[in-house]
């Protein structure tokens, strides 16, 4: 039996009916063609599909679309505020923090996430911050550094 | 790199016109939708483009000046995250003279690019590199010719920056774009194949040997790229495939009426292919679950499992028909000596694992067939789907958008064949992505292996013999790089269980772990250290070179004086694809728990002259971590033909804490052509931590994955 969902998906309300067995991740490919959430594992291992809901990360693969009842979701595509990307993106864009670029959707919104929480993380607390990530081409040095790097932007535009 | 083509003037010689050879074409629509306006050729015969190659393609089949001035290259290149989609675009834009920006790079449609074969083997860099510089350097004569016949003067007196063309004598200027528009401009890149004109030498270089991010990174970071598993087409059904439960296994019955039954889903079955395809990956699913439980498979022995596996590679290996390269003679030479050394090697399959999954859209249009797909070979994709449906080669287009991995797992095309297969059925374009579970199954797997090694030691511990067996890992680097009067070198095949293919530098990651593992027991044995007794056979200048910055960077001789049994340092060194590698690592090992800790890794790495500094270092830190679960936690198990572990939650690979401090030192060497960097720097990694823990233990590490908890103190 199909249920109706409502959710507001960047900043734009919407309305889904369907089995409530669907999982969010395919929700927004198929449905919101918003296709810059990925599918990496399908059991929550991997961080490609990480989505905020109601500002709080969570794997869209495992979570079945009713979840989403009500909240506001944020997907990669929502980050940037027009053509001005946010510090994150600008960080990893800057160190070159992508390879293939598959993870990095996920990893920039858990990135987001964690900088709110930590403004001002050790190294320690990025690696197990961003540990429910996989990069296959491994260039988690990178990401490493454009997360600092981010940091202290997104610090000194708070100070500013 | 080809240095004889520096010393020369800019303007040394004519293109050659191709005389004979059909008139170069493009398909007109294709054409027209991909680069909008620019340089438009008329169509006779679209295969011309891909039955050439090299040297005798047109100039037009790689490079486009657009009526804007932009240029548009061309390259069969896929990009899957290694750096080609930055580098051939500043191969381009070097040689035309103008910014990188300008360059816009289309890569991998079997309808508009030549066919520059298989991204693999690191071969981007030294072979598609210097083809598209030299195309690009014709243009630039071509264009340069043509302000010279309409200013009617000597074409030697003109100089080119900035996409400018300039008249000294008088600082008359006309640019690319004023020559865009010309019909006579179009007529000479179709017409002439590429020429021998100088290319930048290194040391004029003002785009290649600068660090230029990835073109399209912009799209990576708003999630606007399309990957192959993100291509939408009008209508499209998504489809989900049947597999068997375990290898060795056929489909004997199915009913399929209820999957039939269900509203807008296409079932095709056609022998053991059993295809769902619907209007959401939920509901193709739903139809898959309800036709699967009704399946009865029949089923083969599959006597193999992870755990026999290395006894059944060697009793199957196959020595009759052994590839074996002999030097002096192995008998003599350990006769010589007064020690023989002797150790064997095992090696896991292992799974590539990129992020993103095989996954394809197929779209039919009467007999013309497009998929969209993740895959590095594009033009041996499109011969293999114009086989599977018995239609021409030019009924097929192939296209790969970048797509996310593949480190040697994706030269095979099974999703856009599925895709394709459902979509013709269905009448609507499919898509098909494999589960994580999928890829892991049945994708293929880098080979397992046995390596046996055999050395004589002079009582001076000098090597006497060598003796040096690889069962089913490949030749990739098992010649040894160091200096041995008698050799006896063997690849040899065996009976795989699992289904096997290339890898990041596929037998490499093998050979050199059992080689300078076995080097580490071999220097032992002869009562020297790791360094010295390399190096005492060691006359690979290349190889000294990185062993020695490395080594020194690290501090290895010092640190080495402070080996604790919880804490080694180990070295190793390695060539291959015509670049050389030397890495030294730190190690904490807790017996106690069986567990293994890289502290640090010190890599030197050369390939000669650097094209793209910020992605050398990226691609060499990918390998050093990718490296690292080859090393110690990467196995796939299997037991009567199924995979056991077939998620990330199963099967270890390398995560944010795991990751070591890394020390990346590049040696930029502009003296010879420039080599692949994406496969080698791997090679290095697992024997020095292997070696690490034997100095800090004593302990034989014979083994990839190495098995800590086999250390664990009883």
């Amino acid at each position: 039996m199909d249920v109706t969902v409502r959710l507001n998906v960047n900043g734009v309300d919407k309305t889904i009916t369907t089995d409530p067995q669907r999982k969010l991740l395919d929700v927004i490919r198929e449905e919101f063609r918003l296709t810059g959430t990925k599918y990496g594992c399908g059991e929550g291992q991997c961080g490609a599909c990480l989505v905020l809901v109601n500002g709080e990360p969570l794997r869209s693969c495992l979570s079945p679309i009713t979840v989403a009842d009500g909240k506001s979701i944020m997907t990669i595509e929502g980050l940037a505020r027009g053509d001005s990307l946010h510090a994150v993106q600008e960080a990893f864009l800057e160190e070159e923090a992508m390879q293939c670029g598959y993870c990095t959707s996920g990893m920039i919104l858990s990135a987001v996430a964690l900088l709110r929480e930590n403004p001002n993380p050790t190294d320690e607390e990025i690696a197990a911050g961003m540990n429910g990530h996989i990069c296959r081409c491994n260039g988690y040095v990178k990401v490493m550094n454009a997360i600092r790097h981010a940091a202290n932007t997104l610090r000194s535009e708070s100070h500013g | 790199m080809d240095k004889g083509k520096h010393q020369t003037g800019r303007f040394s010689t004519s293109p050659r016109h191709t005389g004979t050879l059909p008139a170069f074409t493009l398909p007109r629509r294709t054409f027209l939708q991909v680069l909008g306006s620019g340089i438009l050729i008329t169509v006779t015969d679209p295969l011309a483009l891909t039955q050439l190659a090299g040297a005798t393609l047109p100039v037009a089949a790689r490079i486009h000046l657009n009526e804007d001035g932009t240029i548009t290259a061309m390259s069969g290149k896929v990009e899957e995250g290694q750096g080609p989609r930055a580098e051939l675009s500043q191969a381009a834009a070097e040689e035309l003279r103008v910014p990188v920006s300008q360059v816009r790079l289309i890569m991998a449609d079997t309808d508009v690019v030549p066919d520059d074969g298989i991204t693999a083997g690191s071969r981007t860099t030294p072979r598609n590199v210097p083809e598209m510089r030299q195309a690009a350097a014709t243009a630039r004569e071509l264009l340069t010719q043509l302000a010279a016949a309409q200013w009617k003067i000597d074409v030697r007196t003109l100089e080119v920056s900035d996409g400018r063309i300039r008249n000294p004598a008088n600082g008359q200027v006309m640019t690319y774009v004023d020559l865009a528009k010309s019909k006579d401009l179009a007529k000479r890149f179709a017409e002439n194949t590429q020429s021998d004109v100088a290319v930048a030498p290194v040391a004029e270089w003002k785009v290649l040997g600068q660090s230029v991010r990835r073109p399209n990174s912009r799209d990576l970071v708003t999630g606007g790229h399309r990957f192959p598993s993100d291509i939408v087409r009008p209508d499209m059904l998504y489809g989900m495939v049947l597999r068997a439960p375990s290898y060795g296994t056929t489909l004997a019955s199915i009913d399929l009426s209820a999957a039939e039954a269900m509203e807008d889903v296409v079932v095709v079955r056609d022998g053991q292919f059993v295809g769902f395809a619907a209007p959401s990956t939920h509901w193709a699913e739903q139809a898959l679950e309800a036709a699967a439980k009704t399946a009865s498979w029949r089923t083969e022995p599959q006597p193999v499992s992870n755990s026999t596996l290395h006894a059944h590679l060697k009793e199957h290996a196959n020595t009759e028909r052994a590839r074996t390269d002999v030097k002096g003679s192995v008998e003599r030479g350990f006769s010589e000596g007064n020690q023989v050394v002797s150790a064997t090697y095992t090696l896991a399959y292992i799974q590539h694992a990129p992020m993103e999954p095989r996954a394809a859209v197929a779209e039919w249009s009467g007999e013309k067939l497009t998929v969209w797909a993740g895959c590095d070979n594009p033009f041996r994709a499109r011969r293999t789907l114009a086989e599977e449906f018995s239609i021409d080669t030019e009924q097929v287009r192939v296209i790969i958008p970048d797509m996310g991995g593949g480190f040697g797992g994706k030269h095979t095309v099974e999703a856009g064949l599925e895709a394709a297969r459902m979509a013709k059925r269905a009448g609507r374009p499919v898509w098909v992505r494999w589960t994580r579970e999928e890829e892991f199954t049945w994708a293929y797997f880098r080979p397992a292996a046995v390596i046996e090694c055999k050395g004589g030691l002079r009582t001076d511990g000098s090597l006497t013999a060598w003796e040096f067996t690889n069962i089913n890992a490949g030749g990739s680097a098992i010649e040894t790089p160091y200096e041995i009067p008698n050799t006896r070198i063997a690849s040899v095949s065996s009976d795989s269980p699992l289904r096997q293919g290339s890898y990041r530098c596929l037998g490499a990651t093998g050979n050199n772990f059992a080689r300078e593992s076995f080097m580490d027991e071999l220097a032992t044995a002869a009562g020297s250290n790791p360094l010295d007794f390399r190096m005492a056979h060691l006359k690979n200048e290349r190889l000294r070179v990185v062993l020695k910055a490395a080594t020194d960077r690290f501090d290895w001789s010092e640190r080495r004086k402070h080996i604790t049994p919880e804490l080694g340092v180990g070295l190793a060194c390695g060539t291959e694809k015509n670049s050389v590698v030397a890495a030294c690592v730190s190690v904490e090992i807790n017996r106690n728990r069986g567990k293994i800790r890289v502290l640090e890794v010190c890599e030197a790495f050369e390939c000669g002259p650097i094209l793209n500094p910020g992605n050398l270092t990226s691609q060499v830190q990918g390998c050093i971590i990718m490296g690292l679960g080859g090393a110690l936690t990467e196995e796939i198990q299997f037991e009567n033909g199924k995979i056991l572990n077939p998620g990330f939650s199963r099967y270890r690979v390398p995560r944010f804490k795991d990751v070591p401090k890394i020390d990346v030192h590049l040696i930029n060497n502009p003296d010879i052509p420039a080599a692949g960097a994406g496969e080698t720097p791997i090679i290095a990694v697992a024997p020095a931590i292997g070696n690490a823990i034997f100095a800090a233990t004593g302990a034989h590490i014979r083994s990839m994955p190495i098995r800590g908890d086999l250390l664990k103190k009883s």
